[in-house]
């Protein structure tokens, strides 16, 4: 059953071929079974996840249930949920049960979506590798000395090796695409402000936005048609009519017009990526679209850019956690100050602290004009690259990211080169597009062949869109069917 | 006040006024006041993770009344921005406050001083923002409580120039704000509760200097009373630093009304950064003309708009209608008992006199009044009827005010009904002019002063119930002989 990908899975249930149960019961086993090495989950919630997927099949018996009803999912930890423990990947937040859900979560819950459990994250979704969480790293299913990308890297390493068909995942700079690429799946990030941020642990307010990680593109489309939509509870939230991401997903791509920035193409990017991401590229060309390239001359900025804002954002955005009200506590605390101090001390790591310093930095008097205003400017000159070209084209494509699955502990002391890990993802965010990855083919690592995504950038609630030229990508290609041999 | 010749005072305020909304800024928990600990407080007071402010439509309209209320710019596109600071009762780690681009801009308004000079004072700014929980040191032996009922009650805080020159100037200026937000509905005003305090940028300069001094902010001023000692105390304080050759340090300092003295709170040097920056969490907030018009028309008579139409409707003197103006409460109060009663300057002396005496000495708001507008217009309308004289009137309103009834049934209890009866006036007068001759012949003789002597006798002998145009009439009439 684990191979099946969520429409087949819907259909299977419809038809009665299985139940919600037997099929929960089955990824809770292979989770049992697998998760002990890969380490893609933190919690996992059987006892929860059965009694969803007995009302599931109540609910398909009577004959009244809805597309995704009785399909197992994961949930990223940086989602609340309530009653069940949510710790965003932190020491902090190690103990910390929510009491309440969110958006994301209900949306889910109400489309009939059963939660498996919550899947391991970089520490407060801050990382390209999945090896900042404090709950140890993720393995890449493809092969497990490597990475999974992050900081999703739990989603994408659980339904890689189908210990879910699908999951929820946040993207802030990458965090959905990079690990898609890097473990060969479909990963989307929709439109800021598509998807209601209420209840999902702020790292960047103003570039976090939810989405999923999938083997296909129409698994993607059933799980955010479920996801998406307005919510009066988030300010940032847009009020517009629902999309359908399903009808269109066979749409012809005669005649659209692809752009490839030329800066995607650049010394960065290492033969063994750009290979495959060209032949998918011209793969389109036999579908019918013409490619071009384009010019986006203020892409450069956007690492330096991202590296300001984000951790701007996520300076104030985690002060929250002070071990006043919940979370992480010191012991003894003989003072306020002292109390601050080792909390905060004693509950971040070391990126978290090294970002919050950032952040409080560029923020500070004296810095602000010089860096926080200066990124404000270089995003806004980011964010006319892509309007222009969009003025021309349909949808931008390249390279998600610039190299393959690397090794565990290879980076975890060089920062920078990390960061650079997201060099074509992070405009996109700092834009608020929608973006996508998925799988275009392999290369040869040190230790087998690892995944290689290819990256789709829409325009603004183009999701309908950037789905369909995915699907359309898929029907003539397989590389989205592969899957890790170690765990089929 | 100060007595060093030589030195100008330079007073900035900056007014917390909290807004009248039924739930705070950023949540739907009640602003109620008085409730038990932490039981106003939701997931997002809280600062729960994952939680997201959404504004409170109620405030933008409040803040867009007082700046069209002060002839200010309404900003079209203000932005919410984090105050960044750690404290236990700011459950965020951030106040969400405006900085660079206030919802309300540069207006001005007019404080009238007792001696009726007049001076334009200039509203640099008016931005909204939430209010912080409360640390309670007390009551909990060496811990601290958090109580964060009040954390996220909407404030609007109203910055002024530095425009007023004397404690009694801040004093008019602050009073007039008061009077504007109550008139305005917009809040409370109550300043026990902490619904309107005050924060004060106190500096001295030369006479004649251009530039400013070196300021001092004297903080969480919650009486007039205060305001006006702590600011003087302050002026006093900075004055006597100078001239005895030293320096003003620019810092925050508390007012100790115990001492009645200020002490500092944090220099300049220790002051916190707050690394402002923009509220990601909420979009900017953007004002249309059609809006502003709609709020625009739904503004109340104003105090100005009140006092010009209490001159030429009632035909008050210009100082009468200042008083009748000054709270919203006493206008209404005002023009219910002249309507009831049809004589606007009889009203007026009386809401102005007895009535706001009384008021006084029991130290009572005039929502607690002991007299309602009802009762005092009876009251008045027994003198215009001529049941009852103005004087005997004092002593029917101190019985009213002491609970023994209405007008009607204080003057029946006490026989206070004025005797219009001309046949007994003019019998008590003629046994009055019988039994002086001396005083009658006087009267004859040109010394009209003893004129006064018999209304006094006649007076007398009818305990003041008898009809005084009456009682001169007939006494002028019969000394005549």
């Amino acid at each position: 059953m684990h191979t099946k990908t969520i429409a087949e899975l819907s259909r299977g249930l419809k038809a009665k071929e299985f139940s919600s149960v037997e099929l929960t019961q089955h990824f809770l086993d292979r989770i049992e079974k697998h998760n002990s090495e890969l380490n893609a989950f933190i919690t996992v919630t059987p006892e929860h996840a059965l009694k969803q997927a007995q009302e599931s099949d109540a609910q398909i018996a009577a004959g009244n249930a809805s597309p995704l009803a009785g399909v197992p999912i994961a949930h990223k930890d940086i989602f609340c949920t309530q009653g069940i423990k949510t710790t965003c990947g932190s020491k902090m937040l190690e103990n910390f049960i929510s009491p309440y859900d969110a958006t994301v979560v209900t949306n889910m819950r109400e489309s009939g979506v059963v939660m498996l459990g919550k899947t391991n994250m970089d520490e407060f979704a801050m990382g390209s590798s999945n090896e900042t969480s404090y709950f140890g790293p993720v393995k890449n299913p493809w092969d497990t000395t490597k990475v999974p990308g992050g900081s999703s890297g739990g989603s994408a390493c659980a339904v890689a090796a189908r210990l879910a068909p699908g999951a929820t995942a946040t993207d802030t700079g990458g965090s959905i695409r990079q690990p898609a690429a890097l473990t060969n799946l479909t990963g989307i990030k929709p439109t800021y402000g598509n998807v209601s941020r209420y209840g999902m642990i702020a790292f960047a307010s103003s570039l976090d936005q939810a989405g999923t990680l999938t083997a296909t593109a129409e698994d993607s489309a059933l799980l955010l048609t479920a996801m998406t939509g307005f919510d009066e509870k988030d300010s940032t939230s847009i009020q517009r009519p629902a999309d359908d991401y399903i009808t269109g997903l066979n749409d012809g791509l005669e005649g659209m017009k692809i752009g490839v920035p030329v800066e995607f193409f650049d010394e960065n990017l290492s033969d063994a990526i750009a290979a495959p991401v060209k032949a998918a590229i011209a793969e389109y060309e036999k579908l019918g679209a013409k490619i071009v390239d384009i010019k986006m001359p203020h892409l450069h900025l956007s690492v330096p850019t991202y590296y300001v804002v984000a951790p701007a954002e996520c300076s104030s955005n985690l002060s929250r956690f002070d071990g006043v009200r919940y979370g992480y506590r010191c012991e003894n605390p003989k003072d306020l100050t002292d109390l601050y101090k080792r909390s905060r001390g004693e509950g971040f790591g070391d990126e978290v602290k090294r970002r919050i310093m950032t952040g409080a930095y560029v923020l500070s008097a004296g810095y602000y004009d010089a860096y926080y205003l200066q990124a404000q400017k270089a995003r806004q000159l980011i964010k006319s690259d892509f309007d222009n070209a969009f003025k021309d084209v349909d949808v931008i494509m390249g390279p998600t990211a610039p190299n393959l699955a690397f090794g565990l502990g290879e980076l975890m002391d060089d920062p920078i080169t990390m960061y650079l890990n997201d060099i074509y993802t992070i405009g996109v965010n700092l834009a608020g597009l929608p973006g996508m990855s998925i799988p275009c083919g392999f290369a040869a690592g040190n230790n087998g062949e690892l995944p290689v995504g290819l990256q789709l950038i829409g325009n603004y609630f183009a999701e309908g869109r950037l789905l369909n030229v995915a699907h359309r990508y898929q029907q003539v290609t397989d590389w989205h069917s592969r899957r890790p041999t170690a765990f089929a | 006040m100060t007595t060093h010749a030589g030195w100008e005072t330079v007073i900035g305020l900056e007014i917390h006024t909290q807004l009248a909304t039924k739930t705070k800024i950023f949540s739907g928990s009640s602003t109620a006041f008085g409730s038990a600990p932490n039981t106003q407080a939701n997931l997002v007071d809280l600062a729960y993770p994952g939680v997201l402010p959404v504004l409170n439509k109620d405030v933008v309209r409040m803040a867009v009344k007082f700046g069209l209320s002060i002839d200010a710019e309404i900003t079209k596109r203000s932005v919410f921005a984090r105050k960044n600071y750690f404290y236990p009762d700011l459950p965020k780690g951030y106040q969400i406050s405006q900085f660079e681009l206030p919802i309300v801009g540069l207006g001005s308004l007019e404080i009238t001083m007792e001696d009726g000079t007049k001076k334009t004072i200039g509203v640099t700014r008016a931005h909204l923002e939430e209010d912080a929980g409360k640390s309670l040191h007390e009551d909990f032996d060496g811990l601290t409580g958090v109580d964060l009922n009040r954390a996220g009650t909407p404030l609007l805080e109203i910055v002024s120039e530095p425009d007023m020159r004397s404690a009694k100037e801040a004093i008019a200026y602050m009073k007039k704000i008061h009077s504007l937000v109550r008139y305005l509905e917009i809040s409370d005003g109550n300043m026990a509760e902490g619904s309107f305090r005050c924060d004060a940028n106190v500096s001295v300069r030369p006479i004649g200097q251009e530039e400013y001094g070196t300021r001092a902010e004297i903080k969480n001023l919650n009486s007039f009373r205060f305001i006006e000692k702590a600011i003087n105390h302050e002026v006093e304080r900075q004055i006597d630093i100078i001239e005895a050759g030293g320096t003003i340090v620019q810092e925050t300092r508390l007012y100790d009304s115990d001492k009645d003295e200020t002490r500092s709170m944090r220099s300049k040097e220790e002051a916190n950064d707050y690394r402002y920056f923009p509220c990601p969490d909420l979009l900017p907030l953007v004002i249309d003309q059609e809006y502003i018009e709609i709020v625009r028309k739904d503004l109340p008579e104003l105090p100005e708009q009140k006092k010009a139409r209490f001159q030429s409707e009632y035909g008050l003197s210009e100082y009468d209608a200042d008083i009748l103006t000054v709270s919203r409460d006493v206008s209404l109060f005002f023009e219910d008992v002249t309507k009831q009663v049809g004589d606007a300057k009889l009203s007026a002396n009386w809401v102005m006199g007895d009535f706001s005496a009384s008021l006084n000495k029991d130290n009572l708001e005039l929502s607690e009044s002991k007299v309602s507008s009802d009762d005092l217009a009876l009251l008045l309308t027994r003198i215009k009827d001529d049941t009852i004289s103005g004087k005997i009137a004092k002593e029917v309103f101190e019985a009213m005010w002491a609970g023994e009834g209405n007008a009607d049934s204080i003057i029946d209890a006490k026989g206070l009904k004025q005797i219009t009866d001309t046949g007994a006036i003019e019998a008590i007068i003629d046994e009055i002019i019988a039994n002086n001759v001396g005083q009658v012949e006087q009267y004859r003789s040109g010394k009209e002063k003893v004129f006064g002597f018999f209304v006094g006798q006649v007076m007398k002998a009818t305990q003041g119930k008898a009809n005084p145009a009456a009682v001169n009439e007939m006494l002028k009439t019969k000394l005549k002989g």
